[in-house]
């Protein structure tokens, strides 16, 4: 069997597609100016930033220029969305929700905020795996100022049904705020349609550069800068832009949306060969989360009585990269929060991997996997003290 | 994170692996709940570790700490076996990411249980106990790791 180079991890990052590279270039060396500056050099600039603006702004039917406002990605703009709002609209404390389930750049500033006297709800999914909008309603306080609920799972794959979410939320007095990071080119997404305050995107989810990414925020949304100095981005975020990157950014976004429809089918047929190829040829493994709303590209599987580092380290041997929600690949030494917070217990979400496909993913790419995994999976069980013991012949 | 290259070949071609079948001691250790749980079965003769083996779930580091101190402990006397350090472990395996420096904890004390347990099942005093983190029920073995051990794998 020959070695290939499988790249299945695109939740994780993208490679910048060659056309948006392309669009990149000229402004480093050529329309290098800051865009903030009156001469020409400044107005070159300044004009392709605002031309990148409006390509966004159309793309997620905002309905103004000043409601997306470029970051240093996605991190940056879910920190930006919960501090930046809660901070303005009631600075001297009140409740924020947010779903158990979150990426950690919205976890984190989440828990920042309750150091700094917020009162926190950290609203659990149910078990299938996504928050279920009664569970909303019983959460919120007459004081909660935010709900941050994303808008697809970046390790279970599963889409959230923000549009009740948000109204939810509204009800109540509440604004709503969604990461997207995950979703933006992979399924229809409109601002409008969803009835969001804020939403996050990040640049290298969808082949363009990293380090790139924006928060929209709807008209007349409190929001207190993090950023503070020059006043750029409407003073909402200073820093001289990142003009080619938010070009980047922009130029990626118009492609993805225009493979939308097509790509979409494509990667899902990608992601239920995975899941159905791994779940009939291995035993004792099962899809994460059965909720039936979900991204077409992400494969989510518990594979019984292995530990996932292990597990992606043997892959990795093979040219084959995904990625695990175990705890010793983290670093941190604590199994994936999402798992567990969909119920999963410990002991299997050690044993958690994610195949995510994209772009550039071949059928022949998911083929390999599935002739390679299986070999690997029953060497590990062999290795096992336990799975013997548990589940029987570890051979598959 | 990065791994030595010895420990990606101790990953990738462990060593000793299995049970075996008339094995003088066996110590197991660990817990699925963390994520790791390993097996060490011996057979002594002169009081030497004659013939050992391993069973590991685990990460890459488990599995590889695992494989070596197996080979380490080949030939050693029971005294010497017990002493094995993880720090020495981690040595001999061209250092460890100070976040993987607990897998070790689990090879040396899978290799003490299985001492003990043929030292007490041929009725003799056992010589490791009360060095066994693992029998410590407040030990958390994946609790920060902040002693010198770690400094191995600062290079
Ligand atoms: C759901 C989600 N939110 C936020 C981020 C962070 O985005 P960035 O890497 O651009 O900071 C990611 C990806 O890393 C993500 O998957
Ligand atoms: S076994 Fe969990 S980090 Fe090594």
């Amino acid at each position: 069997m020959e070695a290939r180079d499988a790249y299945l991890d695109y939740a994780a990052t993208t490679p910048v597609d060659e056309r948006v590279l392309e669009a990149m270039l000229p402004y480093y060396t050529q329309v290098w100016g800051n865009p903030n500056s009156l001469y020409r050099r400044g107005r070159e600039a300044y004009t392709a930033l605002e031309a990148a603006r409006e390509r966004v702004v159309g793309a997620i039917g905002a309905t103004h220029p000043n409601e997306v406002i470029f970051t240093a990605g996605g991190t940056e703009a879910d920190n930006a969305a919960l501090i930046g709002i809660t901070t303005r609209a009631r600075p001297d404390g009140g409740h924020l929700v947010v779903s158990a389930f979150e990426h950690h750049a919205v976890l984190e500033p989440a828990q920042f905020l309750e150091k700094s006297g917020y009162a926190v709800t950290y609203l659990a999914p149910r078990p299938a795996g996504y928050i279920d909008p009664e569970d909303l309603r019983n959460a919120l306080r007459d004081d909660t100022v935010l709900v941050s609920v994303m808008h697809g799972n970046n390790e279970i794959g599963t889409l959230q049904p923000i549009r009740e979410l948000a109204e939810v939320a509204h009800e109540r007095g509440a604004l709503f705020h969604t990461d997207a990071a995950q979703t933006l080119g992979k399924v229809p997404f409109n601002v409008a349609d969803l009835g969001v305050d804020a939403a996050s995107f990040s640049g290298h989810k969808i082949y363009g550069p990293k380090g790139v990414g924006a928060l929209y925020l709807k008209r007349g949304t409190p929001f207190a800068p993090m950023v503070r100095g020059g006043g750029q981005e409407f003073k909402k975020r200073s820093g001289t832009q990142n003009v080619a990157g938010i070009v980047g950014f922009a130029t990626a976004l118009d492609l993805v949306l225009a493979e939308l429809p097509e790509e979409a089918a494509r990667l899902a047929s990608l992601r239920e060969r995975i899941v159905s190829g791994v779940t009939s040829t291995i035993e004792n493994t099962i899809e994460s989360a059965s909720y039936p709303e979900r991204l077409p590209n992400i494969a989510h599987m518990i594979i019984k009585g292995v530990e996932g580092e292990a597990m992606l380290l043997q892959l990795d041997a093979k040219g084959v990269a995904v990625s695990t929600g175990s705890a010793c690949s983290s670093g941190s030494l604590e199994p994936s929060h999402v798992l567990l917070s969909i119920g999963c217990p410990p002991e299997l979400a050690h044993g958690s991997v994610r195949v995510s496909v994209g772009r550039f993913t071949t059928a022949e790419d998911v083929e390999y996997f599935l002739e390679v995994f299986p070999p690997i999976v029953e060497r590990l069980r062999m290795m096992s003290p336990l799975y013997a013991k548990m589940y029987g012949s570890a051979t598959t | 994170m990065l791994y030595s290259e010895k420990v990606m070949d101790h990953f990738n071609n462990p060593r000793n692996v299995g049970v075996l079948d008339d094995a003088d001691g066996i110590g197991e250790v660990g817990n699925p709940v963390c994520g790791d749980v390993m097996k060490i079965s011996i057979k002594v003769a002169d009081d030497k570790i004659d013939d050992i083996r391993f069973q590991t779930l685990g990460c890459g580091a488990a599995i590889a700490t695992s494989s070596i101190v197996t080979e380490m402990a080949r030939g050693m006397s029971l005294e010497q076996a017990v002493a094995i350090t993880k720090k020495q472990v981690a040595e001999e395996l061209g250092g460890l990411p100070p976040a993987k420096m607990h897998c070790s904890v689990l090879a040396t004390d899978g290799l003490k249980k299985a001492v003990d347990d043929y030292l007490v099942t041929h009725g003799r005093d056992p010589i490791a106990v009360g060095t066994i983190a693992h029998d410590d029920p407040e030990f958390d073995p994946h609790a920060e790791e902040h002693d010198d051990a770690c400094e191995v794998t600062e290079e």
